[in-house]
């Protein structure tokens, strides 16, 4: 039997004071944790027994990682239409490797010699214009950390049976990375864009033809054409050799691979903003144009499909955090199910628009808790229970699902995704559908 | 100096001017978009009985016979409306615009060979697609002129949330 730590909790059922790993008391919980393992290692293992590996020109997730993957969920005839999620809940810190970011693909990954490609600016410009990728390269440029999140990101929070899948391949149709490329206002301006335009048509190079429209007040704001991906080019799945990077806006208008932006007076109504990326609410009218990615947090750890193996004692209560419409100013956790909350630790930097890492230290004592947080934006934005999504937005609005999650510990220390109440709905239980199209 | 460069400036940074002047030829070339008043449709045409046949051959394997769906999006057919617990999102129950059809069937249809199909096979697609959820007669040919006039059932279903 361990003992407990003489911690007084902030919250029920043991949230601890955020700053206490900072504070030092964590060597004491760490020590607790790990001893039973460390008897058994060896004088010199076989590591330092022989000259290791050779030198590898890509670096590759050592060999024991290699579960930490991406889920993809293709369409069941075509395989090359669908999604793949990022395992948040295998990753630490804020930023997505490359290899781990999502993916959304309409109609498959274009492989594009940089070469060939062209951005072509025209519509209601001075002066329609091709820029080549190696002049796009000469020009300044910038960049910003923020995340890209699909707009159908955690929909099967919607259905009326709790999800099972694990929090990454539940929410994890959103990553964070350093964008790095031109502003896109340099090159608008360079063409001379019309004041009569008020918004962009962009137009994408791969086999869908994706296309969207974006407002131009955006653009000017804070548009990048986005060359590079956490220092390096981008990856094709992320559009190479360009795509559009709107930070804080819904994934579906950062196109990748882009092609072409019209400048005109109206949106092109495409049906990527029509029949899809709409929501539906429960009087029969679709919200359109919902761009910004609301406030949303979501414990990474410990979370769904998880065990605390180890038994009761101190863990670490770790999430992501980030809204749209600029920095996370708090978050909150709970462990009894939201009757009482505490603040947890924000990892600097906080960046807008960006992943934001929360941490809370947690004295699990064995008896069943129910941890949730909660993210606060900087504009006052206060992420809401699943309840009071649903009871504003009905459950057919398909996109921008950005309840409250909840994990269940039971006594064996197992997490299990639930929703607060027992749903008391009629009807039949019917799944978001899967099949993306 | 460019270290200035941050979102939300009053001006945008000036860059060394690299655009190569596009002429117009080039520019119609990739300016195949199609607005919701019928703006940029090209010319020919094209009836139901026309695109049923094509419908058949190269779209239902994943919408569908009569586009009810399959694998792929249900496209006629609703019998739940849009208030119901289960909404049935169709062309017919949800599509505000109609010349979008023909954007995008022409950019993206079908999903093995896109690209491939006449602008009168697109024609007749959307024709018999409009057919199949009771918008126009089995006989009504679309062109850029007949495609433009028609008004959607959904067409101010949408609200429009700019933020």
């Amino acid at each position: 039997m361990k003992k407990f730590l003489p911690l007084t909790p902030v919250a029920g059922n043991g949230l601890l004071d955020r700053r206490l790993f900072l504070q030092g008391g964590v060597a004491l919980g760490t020590a607790q944790l790990v001893a039973g393992n460390v008897q058994a290692a060896a004088a010199r293992p076989e590591s330092m027994s022989l000259p290791g590996e050779p030198f590898t020109p890509y670096g590759q997730p050592a060999q024991f990682e290699e579960d930490v993957v991406r889920y993809p969920a293709p369409n069941r005839v075509l395989r090359n239409n669908g999604a793949s999620w990022t395992p948040l809940h295998r990753l630490e810190g804020m930023i997505t490797p490359n290899g781990l970011h999502y993916e959304r693909h309409h109609n498959g990954v274009p492989q594009i010699d940089p070469a060939e490609h062209r951005l072509l600016v025209h519509g209601l410009v001075r002066q329609p214009a091709f820029f080549s990728i190696d002049n796009l390269l000469r020009y300044p440029m910038r960049s910003q950390i923020c995340f890209v999140e699909c707009g159908g990101n955690s929909n099967a929070g919607w259905n009326k049976t709790p999800s099972r899948a694990e929090a990454g391949y539940f929410h994890g149709l959103v990553s964070c990375s350093e964008w790095t490329g031109v502003p896109l206002s340099t090159v608008l301006a360079e063409v001379g864009i019309e004041e009569t335009a008020k918004w962009l048509i962009a137009d994408g190079a791969d086999a869908f033809a994706m296309n969207i429209s974006v407002p131009i007040e955006k653009v000017m704001d804070d548009a990048i054409l986005a060359l590079y991906q956490n220092g390096e080019r981008l990856r094709p799945e992320n559009g190479y050799p360009l795509r559009l990077i709107l930070p804080g806006w819904e994934g579906v208008l950062n196109v990748k691979w882009l092609r072409a932006l019209k400048a005109a007076e109206k949106p092109i109504m495409a049906r990527n903003e029509t029949a899809r990326y709409t929501e539906l609410l429960p009087s029969g009218k679709a919200r359109m144009f919902t761009f910004t990615m609301e406030a949303k947090s979501l414990i990474t750890s410990p979370s769904g499909g998880m065990v605390l193996k180890q038994g009761p004692g101190l863990y670490q209560v770790t999430g992501l955090a980030w809204s749209g419409r600029g920095r996370i100013k708090q978050v909150d956790v709970s462990a009894d199910g939201g009757e009482s909350w505490a603040p947890a630790e924000l990892q600097d930097p906080v960046l807008p628009k960006a992943f934001t890492r929360f941490r809370i230290p947690w004295q699990w004592d064995g008896s069943p808790a129910t941890l949730k947080s909660r993210a606060v934006d900087e504009t006052g934005y206060v992420q809401p229970e699943r309840e009071q999504l649903v009871a504003a937005q009905g459950r057919q609005g398909f996109y921008h699902y950005n309840a409250i999650v909840t994990w269940s510990v039971d006594e064996y220390g197992d997490v299990t995704h639930v929703y607060d109440a027992e749903q008391k709905q009629s009807g039949t239980d019917v799944s978001i559908d899967a099949d993306w199209d | 100096m460019l270290t200035g460069i941050s979102p939300g400036a009053d001006e945008p940074t000036p860059g060394p001017d690299l655009g190569e002047p596009a002429d117009s030829r080039a520019v119609s070339s990739h300016d195949w978009g199609i607005m919701p008043d019928g703006a940029g449709l090209p010319e020919g045409s094209g009836t139901a009985e026309q695109g049923r046949v094509i419908y058949d051959r190269l779209c239902l394997s994943c919408h569908g016979p009569g586009g009810l769906g399959d694998s792929g999006d249900q496209l006629a057919g609703a019998q739940m409306q849009l208030t119901d617990e289960w909404p049935e999102k169709t062309i017919g129950t949800f599509w505000p615009y109609a010349p979008t059809l023909f954007d995008f069937i022409r950019r993206s249809k079908p999903m093995m060979q896109p690209g491939n199909l006449t602008d009168s096979e697109v024609y007749a697609l959307t024709a018999y697609l409009l057919y199949l959820n009771e918008i126009i007669p089995e006989d009504q040919e679309m062109n850029a002129s007949t495609l433009a006039e028609i008004k959607m059932p959904n067409r101010d279903g949408f609200i429009q949330v700019l933020d």
